[in-house]
């Protein structure tokens, strides 16, 4: 048996480095790096939570593994998004030799 | 009351501390490379953690996804990309306000989780089968299925349209 807490504690955990991540670094690929470490925090609580709650919701169409099917699609979106973060900042490091959020501010008002 | 404490307990508080402590090195460490190969070993154990859950094709495919493929796109953009070595040179001015607020989310969120699943507690042993996934997501999910593939390959091209050096 495992504490439902325990998952849930750790994911918790990994989302706040997430986020420190984001607001504190600069350099552009790290920022990308910060923001899979909250989509994985968010996938073990689907995870945790489809382990736990073992009957599906038949109102809704839920099934019992529903979670689990939802932390793959975050995981698939993640790629998508991966994948046209780091297309954005090689584009911009050709543009301004430079991956610095803070210094990306021409729609800045 | 203290409940025995389970080997899987036991195991997964493991997984999760080495996990954490991996993580705080990715958003402290001077060498971006460094954090790269950090990342690797915190989606290791992301993924080891859900096969301590017995969820064992959402764990295949985080390592096959994320140690695999995303990290490798990483590296190459790191790769591509120079970057300084040193935590002024990687960080900006916001550290404490942002360790601040992170630890504010950290603190609500540990709260609320205590509050609500203080007692609750989920046995692993029923494992979720590749089988039973595979017939849920085929039965229940196909239109979102389709969805998302049609997203990936669209975000595909898009990044290909986007990185490519402008012939004119």
């Amino acid at each position: 048996m495992i504490h439902l807490w325990l998952p849930l504690v750790f994911s918790a955990a990994l989302f706040a480095i997430g986020v420190y991540g984001v607001l504190a670094r600069r350099n552009a690929v790290l920022v990308l790096m910060s923001i899979e470490l909250m989509l994985n925090a968010v996938n073990v609580n689907l995870v945790a939570f489809s382990k736990s709650v073992k009957t599906g919701i038949a109102a809704v169409g839920a099934t019992a593994a529903a979670g689990q099917i939802f932390a793959l699609f975050v995981i698939t979106v993640a790629a998508a998004e991966i994948g046209i973060g780091l297309a954005i900042v090689i584009l911009i490091y050709r543009n301004r030799e430079s991956i610095n959020v803070d210094e990306v501010n021409l729609l800045k008002w | 009351m203290i409940a025995a404490i389970s080997s899987q307990e036991i195991a997964f508080s493991v997984i999760a501390v080495v996990g954490i402590i991996s993580a705080l090195r990715l958003v402290t460490t001077k060498n971006v490379v460094h954090g790269a190969l950090y990342l690797v070993i915190t989606l290791a154990m992301i993924g080891a953690a859900y096969l301590v859950m017995a969820a064992e094709f959402v764990a295949w495919v985080q390592i096959v996804i994320y140690v695999g493929a995303i990290v490798v796109l990483l590296l190459f953009a790191l790769m591509l990309t120079k970057a300084p070595i040193g935590r002024e040179a990687l960080d900006n001015q916001q550290r404490g306000i942002s360790a601040l607020v992170s630890l504010a989310i950290l603190a609500g969120l540990v709260f609320l989780v205590l509050d609500a699943f203080r007692t609750t507690t989920f046995s692993p042993l029923q494992q979720t089968t590749t089988a039973e996934i595979g017939q849920d997501l085929f039965r229940h999910y196909v239109a979102p299925f389709e969805v998302v593939s049609i997203l990936l390959l669209a975000a595909l091209i898009g990044a290909i349209a986007i990185a490519r050096k402008d012939e004119s």
